[in-house]
Parts: C-alpha cells; sequence; structure tokens
C-alpha cells in the first residue's frame, strides 16, 4: 500500500510495539494537558508552570521515598496533595494579581516560575536524574508475542485513563462541574448565585497542578526524576492543548492519547520527526480549525 | 514613548542625546570586553526587530529564534563552506530569514493573541527539527570555526575591533531601520491596528498586508542579528534556533519595556550582562530570570524604559497610560 | 525618551564593571602568573564523570606542584559549559582574549572541545583535553597546540569493541548518541567490528539526554542483532542499559555493550544491573599501589572514587607543569613540543608519549564489572580481563587525516 512511498514496510511487531509505546507516551500527555486545559478553562491562564510542576510531583515522591520511607502508592496521594497545595499558594499570591490581564502576561508569569522551581532544583540536584525503583508488585513484564510490556508502563496506561475518564466525568456529569463551568462562562452570574467564584478558581487550580503531579509520580520509575523532566514536555503538552481545543477537557484526552500514538508510528517510519509531527499538526489544526478539534469557537 | 516623535519636543536636544550615545557606544570597546559588546548588540537588535512586532503591531511571536537561527545557519554555511565574502554571506541570512518570514507570517497573522503565539510557536519548532535533521547545520555540534573574512575585501574582520565597529554599524542601521519605520506613515498605521484592529479595517487600511509587511521586516531584521552574531562568534549552533531563545528575546523586551524604542535595546545589555556574570554559577541565571519575569509582569509591565522614561523627559503623561499597554489588546480576557 | 535613552544605556553599562579589560590585559599577563582553565560539565548529563571532581583534581595537581611555576603564581579558574558548543565556545574565547588563561582542560562533550580546539588552534594557546573522546581531536580536527590525554573512540573500540567480536559478538546494532562523540564512537567501533570480521546491521541516533529509550531499543530489539552497541556515555547510556533491562532485551539473548562506561555509571547503576559488563578504561582506581594512593586523597575531598577522567585531568596538568618549568615559557607551542618530547609517568600512566598529533599513548584496560557477591563494597566494581598496549589501543585502522602528521 505504501509501495510508491518507498518507505519500507517496517515488520508487523514493530509497529504494534511502538504504537504501544506510544500511548505510554500519550497517557502522559493526556494526565498533563488535562491539567493545563482544567486551568485554562477556569483560570483563562495557560500555565506554563505546569512542566515544573509535574517535575515537582516526581520530586515530592523521590523526597518521600528516600527522606520518609514512603513507598509509591502513598506517594501517589500524598505529591499531588502537597504539590496541589502549592499551587494554591502559587494562585493567591501571583495569579490572583494578573486575573483579567492579557492572556500573555499569564503565559509570561508561569514562565517565569517555571524558571524559578526548575532553576532552583537544578541548582540543588544538578540536571542528571535521581533513579527512583517501581514498585515491587509492578515488576517483571508480559510477553505479549510482539513485546515485552513491563508491568509498570502497562499500569501507566491503565491508571491514566482511569484518572482521566474520572475527571471527565466530575467536570461535565456533576453538579460542582455544573458550576465550574458555569463560573467559565460568566463568573460575575455565578457570584450573584452565592458561590465563592474566587475559591473555587483557586481550589481548580490547585486540583489542575495536582493532576500535573500525579503524572510526576507515575513518570518518576520510568524516567529518570530530573529537574529538567518537565521542561521538554510542555511544549509538547501545550500543543496537544491547543489541538485539542484551549479549555476543553474531551479534547485533552482524546489528543493526548491520539498524538501519543501519532507519534509513536512516526517513531516507525520516520524516527527523527517524532519530536516534531505534533507541532505539524498543531500548525494545520490552528490554521484551518481555530479553537481546536474540540473547542468551542473562540 | 509613542508620542514623542522627533518633532514632538524640538529636535536638537534629541539629536544631542544620540550623538552622546554614538559616542559611548564608539568609546565601549576601549572599556568593556568587545566580544561581550557585539553579543549584546546582535541581541539588542534581535530585540528591537521582535518588539517592532510585539510592541507596535501587537503581535507576540513565540518562534522568533526561527528566524535569528536560520539565518545564523545560512551565513556560517555560506561563507564557510562556499566561500562567499562576509557581508554577502551575511546578505544570504537575511534574505532567508526575510523569505521565511513571508511565509510564516502569510499564514500566522491570521490568527491573534495566544493563537498568533501557539502558530509561530509551532513553526519555530518545524524550522528547529530541520536544523537539527539536515546535514549542512552539523547537528548539536553545529557550524564551528565560520571565517570572519574581509568585508568588502577590504576590511580585515579578524581583529577585534574592528568587528566591533562593523558590528556597531550593522545594529545602527537595523535601529535605524526600525525607528524611522516606526515613525513613518506605515509605523502609523500598525500603531492604529494595533489599538483597535476592526475601526483601522473601517477605515479602509487593507490590515493584513501591513500586518505582514511588519512580519517580514521584523524576520529580516531577526535575521540580521542572527547572521552578524554567527560571524562574531564564528559559529551557529541549534541553541540559536531553540525555543528558549524565543523566550529569551520575550524577556529582554518585556524587561526593557514593549513598545518603547530603546526599552529592548536596555533589556538586551541587561539580560546580556547578567548572563555574563553569573555564567559561571550554573543555574542562577536560570532563576534571575525567571525572577526578572515575574517581578516584571507583576509591578512593571511598562518595564524599564516604560517606567523611567516620564520621569526623565519630565513629562508627566506616560505613553502608556497607568494602566500597562497590552501587548494584544483584542484579545483581553473576558 | 532622550533622556531615558541615555540612563538606559548607562544603566546598562554600568552595572558591567567587571567585564572591563584591566589596564595590563594586553601586556604579557601570562609572564606573571600560569592560569589553568577548567571546563567541564557542573550539573548535567557529565557532572559525575567530569565536573567538580575535574576542579578537584585540578586543584590537586597544583598543589602537589607547590602552587608556583619558576616562580610565579599557578592560578586555577572553573567553568560550566552546560553541554553546549556556543557556550563553550564563548567561555574559551574570554578566557583565552580576555582573562588571560594559559590552557583550557578537561573539557567533555566532543562538539564543545571540538569548539574549543579551533579556538586553540588559532589562539595559539594550550588545550589539554580529558573528558572528550571523540578521536577528531587528534584527527582530522587536530591542533599543534592540543594534548588529547586520557582516551578517545578509538581505544575504546578498540578494546571494547574487539573484545566483543572475538567473543561470538559479530552482528550489531548501534545506539549512538547523536553529537560528534556518538558519531565518532559508532564510526571507530564499526570499522573495527567490520575489520574483526562482524558486520553492523544498522544504527539509530538519539537525541542527547533522552529520557526515554524504549522506542529505540525496540528497534534494536527487531535488528536481531546479536550485540546492541551504545554509542553513548553517562546519564544516557545508564538510561540505556536500565531500560533495556525494562524490556526485556537481554533476557531475549541480545548482548549490551556500553562502548563508554565510567565507574560513576556503574555506580549510579548499580552490580545488580550492570554486572558482566565488558568496558574499557584507562585507569581504576583499585589498579596498584600509586593509584589506590592517589584515590585515596581525592575520596577524602570528594568522598567518591575518581573517573579516569578526573585522574587524567590530573596528570596532564602536572605534565603540563613540568614542561612550562622545564621550558622556562608557558608559550603554548614550546610547551606542549616539550610535553611531547617528554615521556610521561605518574600513578595511572606508565611510559606514556605523546604522539605528534597529540594523542597520549598510553595503555590501556579491559574490565568487567563484578556480581554483587564479588563486590566487597561501593566502587569495588572491576576485576581486570585484559591490558590492551597504548600501540594497539590507539591505532587507528583507517589512518589519520590529522594534517600535522600528513597521512
Amino acid at each position: 500500500m505504501l509501495d510508491w512511498l518507498h518507505i519500507p514496510m517496517p515488520p508487523a511487531p514493530l509497529l504494534f510495539a511502538q504504537l504501544l509505546v506510544g500511548l505510554i507516551n500519550g497517557a502522559f500527555y493526556a494526565m498533563l494537558s488535562l491539567g493545563l486545559a482544567v486551568i485554562f478553562g477556569l483560570l483563562n491562564i495557560i500555565n506554563f508552570t505546569h512542566g515544573a510542576q509535574y517535575m515537582l510531583g516526581a520530586f515530592c515522591a523521590w523526597f518521600l521515598l528516600n527522606g520518609l520511607g514512603i513507598g509509591y502508592w502513598p506517594a501517589l496521594i500524598i505529591a499531588p496533595v502537597v504539590v496541589g497545595f502549592s499551587g494554591i499558594v502559587i494562585e493567591r499570591v501571583f495569579l490572583r494579581q494578573i486575573a483579567g490581564l492579557d492572556h500573555l502576561y499569564g503565559l509570561l508569569l508561569t514562565f517565569g516560575l517555571a524558571l524559578i522551581i526548575e532553576g532552583g532544583f537544578r541548582q540543588a540536584y544538578g540536571s542528571s536524574g535521581q533513579p527512583y525503583t517501581i514498585p515491587a508488585e509492578l515488576q517483571g513484564a508480559q510477553n505479549l508475542g510482539f513485546m515485552f510490556l513491563p508491568n509498570y508502563r502497562a499500569w501507566v496506561i491503565v491508571a491514566s485513563l482511569g484518572v482521566c475518564l474520572a475527571t471527565w466525568f466530575v467536570i461535565e456529569r456533576t453538579r460542582l462541574g455544573a458550576y465550574l463551568r458555569a463560573a467559565t462562562e460568566n463568573p460575575v452570574l455565578v457570584q450573584a448565585f452565592g458561590i465563592d467564584v474566587p475559591r473555587m478558581v483557586t481550589l481548580t487550580y490547585g486540583a489542575g497542578v495536582g493532576l500535573a503531579a500525579l503524572a510526576g509520580v507515575m513518570a518518576a520509575p520510568i524516567y529518570q526524576v530530573s529537574p529538567l523532566m518537565g521542561t521538554n514536555i510542555i511544549i509538547v503538552v501545550f500543543a496537544v492543548v491547543v489541538i485539542g481545543g484551549m479549555g476543553s477537557i474531551l479534547g485533552a484526552i482524546v489528543s493526548g492519547f491520539g498524538l501519543g500514538l501519532i507519534e509513536g508510528l512516526t517513531k516507525v517510519f520516520y524516527p527523527e520527526a517524532s519530536n516534531t509531527v505534533i507541532f505539524v499538526i498543531m500548525a494545520i489544526v490552528l490554521l484551518v480549525k481555530p479553537a481546536g478539534l474540540f473547542g468551542r469557537a473562540a | 514613548m509613542r508620542t514623542s516623535g522627533p518633532g514632538a519636543t524640538g529636535t536638537a536636544p534629541f539629536w544631542l542625546w544620540t550623538a552622546g550615545l554614538i559616542l559611548l557606544a564608539l568609546a565601549a570597546p576601549y572599556f568593556f570586553y568587545p566580544i561581550f559588546l557585539m553579543k549584546a548588540l546582535c541581541m539588542a537588535l534581535f530585540a528591537c526587530a521582535f518588539n517592532l512586532l510585539v510592541g507596535y503591531v501587537g503581535l507576540l511571536s513565540f518562534g522568533h529564534a526561527a528566524f535569528f537561527g536560520t539565518a545564523s545557519y545560512i551565513t556560517a554555511h555560506t561563507v564557510k563552506v562556499w566561500g562567499l565574502p562576509t557581508e554577502l554571506g551575511i546578505l544570504a541570512g537575511v534574505a532567508v530569514a526575510a523569505a521565511l518570514g513571508t511565509v510564516f507570517g502569510y499564514l500566522a497573522i491570521r490568527r491573534q493573541g495566544i493563537y498568533f503565539a501557539m502558530v509561530t510557536l509551532a513553526f519555530a519548532q518545524m524550522v528547529f527539527f530541520f536544523c537539527l535533521q539536515v546535514p549542512f547545520t552539523g547537528g548539536e555540534d553545529g557550524i564551528q570555526a565560520v571565517p570572519r573574512g574581509w568585508l568588502f575585501g577590504l576590511i580585515d574582520l579578524n581583529d577585534t575591533l574592528v568587528m566591533y565597529y562593523v558590528v556597531l554599524a550593522v545594529f545602527l542601521f537595523g535601529f535605524g531601520v526600525i525607528v524611522r519605520t516606526i515613525y513613518s506613515p506605515f509605523g502609523q498605521v500598525l500603531t492604529a491596528i494595533r489599538e483597535n484592529e476592526p475601526r483601522a479595517i473601517s477605515l479602509g487600511y487593507r490590515v493584513d498586508h501591513y500586518k505582514l509587511l511588519a512580519f517580514i521586516l521584523s524576520a529580516a531584521l531577526s535575521g540580521l542579528a542572527g547572521s552578524t552574531k554567527a560571524i562574531v562568534f564564528q559559529f551557529a549552533s541549534l541553541t540559536d534556533v531553540n525555543w528558549t531563545m524565543s523566550g529569551e528575546v520575550v524577556l529582554m523586551t518585556l524587561l526593557g519595556g514593549i513598545g518603547t524604542i530603546l526599552g529592548p535595546v536596555v533589556g538586551a545589555f541587561v539580560i546580556v550582562t547578567m548572563e555574563n556574570y553569573l555564567a559561571q554559577t550554573g543555574s542562577w541565571v536560570t532563576i534571575i530570570q525567571g525572577v526578572i519575569f515575574v517581578i516584571c509582569v507583576l509591578t512593571f509591565r511598562r518595564g524599564i524604559v516604560g517606567v523611567i522614561a516620564p520621569y526623565v523627559t519630565g513629562r508627566q503623561h506616560p505613553p502608556a497610560g497607568p494602566e500597562p499597554a497590552r501587548p494584544v489588546p483584542e484579545v483581553a480576557a473576558r | 525618551m532622550k533622556l531615558a535613552a541615555l540612563a538606559g544605556f548607562a544603566a546598562a553599562l554600568t552595572i558591567a564593571p567587571a567585564l572591563m579589560i584591566a589596564g595590563a590585559a594586553h601586556a604579557q599577563i601570562s609572564g606573571d602568573v600560569v592560569k589553568i582553565g577548567v571546563m567541564n560539565d557542573m550539573s548535567g548529563l557529565y557532572a559525575d564523570i567530569t565536573g567538580p571532581g575535574s576542579a578537584e583534581a585540578a586543584r590537586m595537581a597544583i598543589a602537589d606542584f607547590g602552587g608556583t611555576v619558576n616562580g610565579k603564581k599557578i592560578e586555577l579558574v572553573t567553568a560550566d559549559h552546560q553541554n553546549k558548543p556556543d557556550v563553550g565556545g564563548a567561555i574559551a574565547r574570554q578566557w583565552y582574549d580576555n582573562d588571560g588563561v594559559d590552557a583550557i582542560v578537561d573539557v567533555p562533550t566532543s562538539s564543545v572541545a571540538l569548539a574549543v580546539q579551533d579556538l586553540a588552534r588559532t589562539k595559539q594557546k594550550a588545550f589539554l583535553i580529558s573528558g572528550a573522546a571523540s578521536s577528531d581531536l587528534t584527527g582530522k580536527a587536530c591542533g599543534p597546540t592540543s594534548v588529547h590525554w586520557t582516551y578517545d573512540t578509538v581505544a575504546l573500540a578498540n578494546g571494547t569493541g574487539s573484545a566483543v567480536v572475538k567473543a561470538g559478538g559479530d552482528s550489531w546494532f548501534f545506539i549512538t548518541a547523536d553529537y560528534a562523540f556518538g558519531h565518532a564512537l559508532e564510526r571507530d567501533t564499526a570499522t573495527v567490528v567490520k575489520a574483526s570480521g562482524g558486520k553492523v546491521l544498522g544504527q539509530v541516533r538519539v537525541p542527547l539526554n533522552t529520557p526515554d529509550f524504549s522506542s529505540y531499543l525496540l528497534q534494536a530489539q527487531a535488528s536481531k542483532a546479536k550485540i546492541i552497541g551504545l554509542a553513548n556515555a553517562g546519564g544516557d547510556t545508564i538510561n540505556s542499559i536500565k531500560q533495556a533491562a525494562e524490556f526485556g532485551i537481554v533476557a531475549g539473548g541480545q548482548k549490551l555493550a556500553g562502548l563508554l562506561v565510567f565507574i560513576t555509571d556503574v555506580h549510579s547503576l548499580g552490580l545488580k544491573t550492570a554486572n558482566g559488563l565488558q568496558l574499557t578504561e584507562a585507569f581504576y582506581w583499585d589498579q596498584n599501589d600509586a593509584s589506590r594512593a592517589w584515590s585515596k586523597r581525592f575520596f577524602e575531598k570528594m568522598n567518591r572514587q575518581p573517573s579516569m577522567v578526573q585522574a587524567g585531568v590530573y596528570g596532564a596538568i602536572t605534565h603540563y607543569l613540568n614542561a612550562i618549568k622545564a621550558t622556562g615559557s608557558d608559550d603554548a607551542v614550546a610547551v606542549v613540543k616539550k610535553m611531547k618530547e617528554t615521556p610521561v609517568n605518574d600513578f595511572m600512566t606508565q611510559n606514556g608519549k605523546i604522539r605528534e598529533d597529540g594523542r597520549l599513548v598510553r595503555d590501556m584496560y579491559l574490565f568487567e564489572v563484578k556480581k554483587p557477591e564479588e563486590s566487597k563494597g561501593p566502587f569495588d566494581y572491576y576485576k581486570q580481563v585484559g591490558t590492551i598496549p597504548g600501540e594497539e589501543a590507539f591505532k587507528r585502522p583507517a589512518g589519520n587525516e590529522c594534517p600535522l602528521v600528513k597521512g
């Protein structure tokens, strides 16, 4: 079928294996872009700090293990709470002050915060990664015939799908979610109904940041826990959110996993381009359908 | 700043200051490390070119490194491998940057605000990828040992002082073009577009043409800065096309003052100085850059020049008004 | 605005006084002091191999030399090049031009070393390479004022590459770090593999500092090559070895050949993961009494055993200072000429000789990583399985393009 392109068709096992690896990366993209989308939806802020907060999640898990002897499973709960709380502080101290200003100021402010956090951790820990071992329950791998699927990576896919669906459910199908969506549309009106919108904004930011931290904890055993782990991924996650449609929850989830798959496919045919294919898609989407695939018209 | 054209308060002091500055610039290499000055001048030109777009058209590009870096690669390659004379190499870099700017600009100006920023970022990432992959750029190694050569076959650029004055001339040329553009009728139309695009359209201006021309000019001058830097450092590398370079130019402009003529120059000198000072201390550069971003956004949105200019000139009507100029007024948060 | 113009400029310029050229900068400052600049990766993926440890080794070398040479003070400066050639190039330029640095030492990351090499050649200043590996530094990019001290990609290929092929690993797939060092290591190893009768089935180029190797490892797995050659270093090597274990590559019958593995990498990996790995190094702390004595002093300062790069920094600086003492000058051309005439003998090198192209020819050693039960504690990691005589280790199978040796 692809013969006319003169691209050698890779063996099917390699294709499946790469798609699966793509899905694992997609799981991280989805979780991170989910948090970004939630924050953008309500705060109208492009949270450039998100990558740093993902890194904080991973470091938090590392501290818990090496400082307090608290393992992976408790860290899955503790780290997002701790980092989410730090997010609440950031929202109260910094982001609140620029509410109502242009988007770009939010972008620049959070960019600055990201530089401070990442620079601080690099100063303290160097940029080579700290190891974090896979929890005993999830070590080993399954032989799927076409590849070895490490148990931990299978868990990442399942867990992140669960988190994504739960978040989607809360926002789209519950009363709390209804308030959130209403406040996105018209905060003044919602405030008039007696709902504490500023507090809701703060908590939403905390929750979005918590999602980033959760992704960070889950990434810790796969990648090294490194101060720069968020720097490289944040730009890609931006693109994912833009493609899905800024502020769209479903868009973030679908495009997160979808782009992971596309990236995996690219790695088979043209590995060097795998980091760029997402930006090509982003440019096309922005030019053709600027509100993103799932976004409402801007 | 915008209201103070050359005729606004009498021209003599203006030219006096200009002459003073140029004298200072001429004497500077005897007091400072010339390579540092040249780097600062290149970055200042880059920031000025960037500012033309963000400050006077209201388009924040997050992909200007594409023009800066591509031009530096083209110049380095044409001079080193093709053996072009230095001035033609620089010209080639500028031409390619302008061509790139034409294509990107044509596509990007259809979008505004954050979407414009994202489109430019996407294009810049593609350029980065291109530069990483094509053999002539040398991948992670970059193009090294670019000969500085002779300008017009007469002037030996290997002499650091000579090189400095050439860079200064290039900077003044680029800066002059920008100032001239801002005060021209063309520049006034750009400002009108920034302030109220629908109104500019209703007045009969073909807004897209103006935006595109400004974009191309900005890209070409960014390219000029990149090409010159490649000659100064005899080196072109991935750092020049990386998105962090795009972020750096935003930082310089924001710090100096978006939409002020001298702001980007001041911002560039401050940032380059800081980087030079702190180079030995590793990550402190990053941390301090972050702190500057935060302080600027929270308290200092008009930048150094935007804040001190009204006091220095003794006029109490800061051009941007009590609230900062929004880079992109049309997408103000709802 | 007009005033702002001046104020802005003045403000920008006055906060840069440290950049002022001292009055004497252009005078013969090198006559008053010998200044040594250690430039490496202080915080990144090569920080453990080089980094502050190399700076400490330099400090030890200067202190052991007495702090002065021919009555002139020896000074040390350090910098972090962040593995970026433009950053390293700019620092080197400022050091050579402006700060009166006589010799730049270490410089891991071959792309940065090549940038410094260009400057050292044009400015005729000394460059003592310990951290960088690319054999191009004494090949087509060689320079008359440079010495490549510790190891290079040719030696690694001649060591690990030929040992692995001899043991039956005759089909190879390379996972290569996509920059000068990775390319050189892949090229030199492939040459040795082919010369020894093996074949190369493919390679994949991976960006420096990649966190996730899974996709590349799957390609290596699909190639069915017996040996997966890791033409990378530092954190990249650690990550690829770890993830290869995760994806069952070794369990599937393929073997990993870490072409450049340092003792610090083994330390990070742990013996459980690293045991059985064969590797080529120029130095191991537990080799003999001299190496143990020196390493003990190093350990007291840094709380870890030295890598061969750090040991090499000490040796290179000592040899350089001896040459200055002998010639009475710090002119790089004369000093390096003297260095080449003098045989090298210290705690890590016996009867070493610097070739005309700048390569220090010394014996290299083939080690195997111990099993966890064989090790007596931290850093007791290697057993020596072979010695590769210098002439053999640094022999280029494909000839040398260095203009200094013409053929």
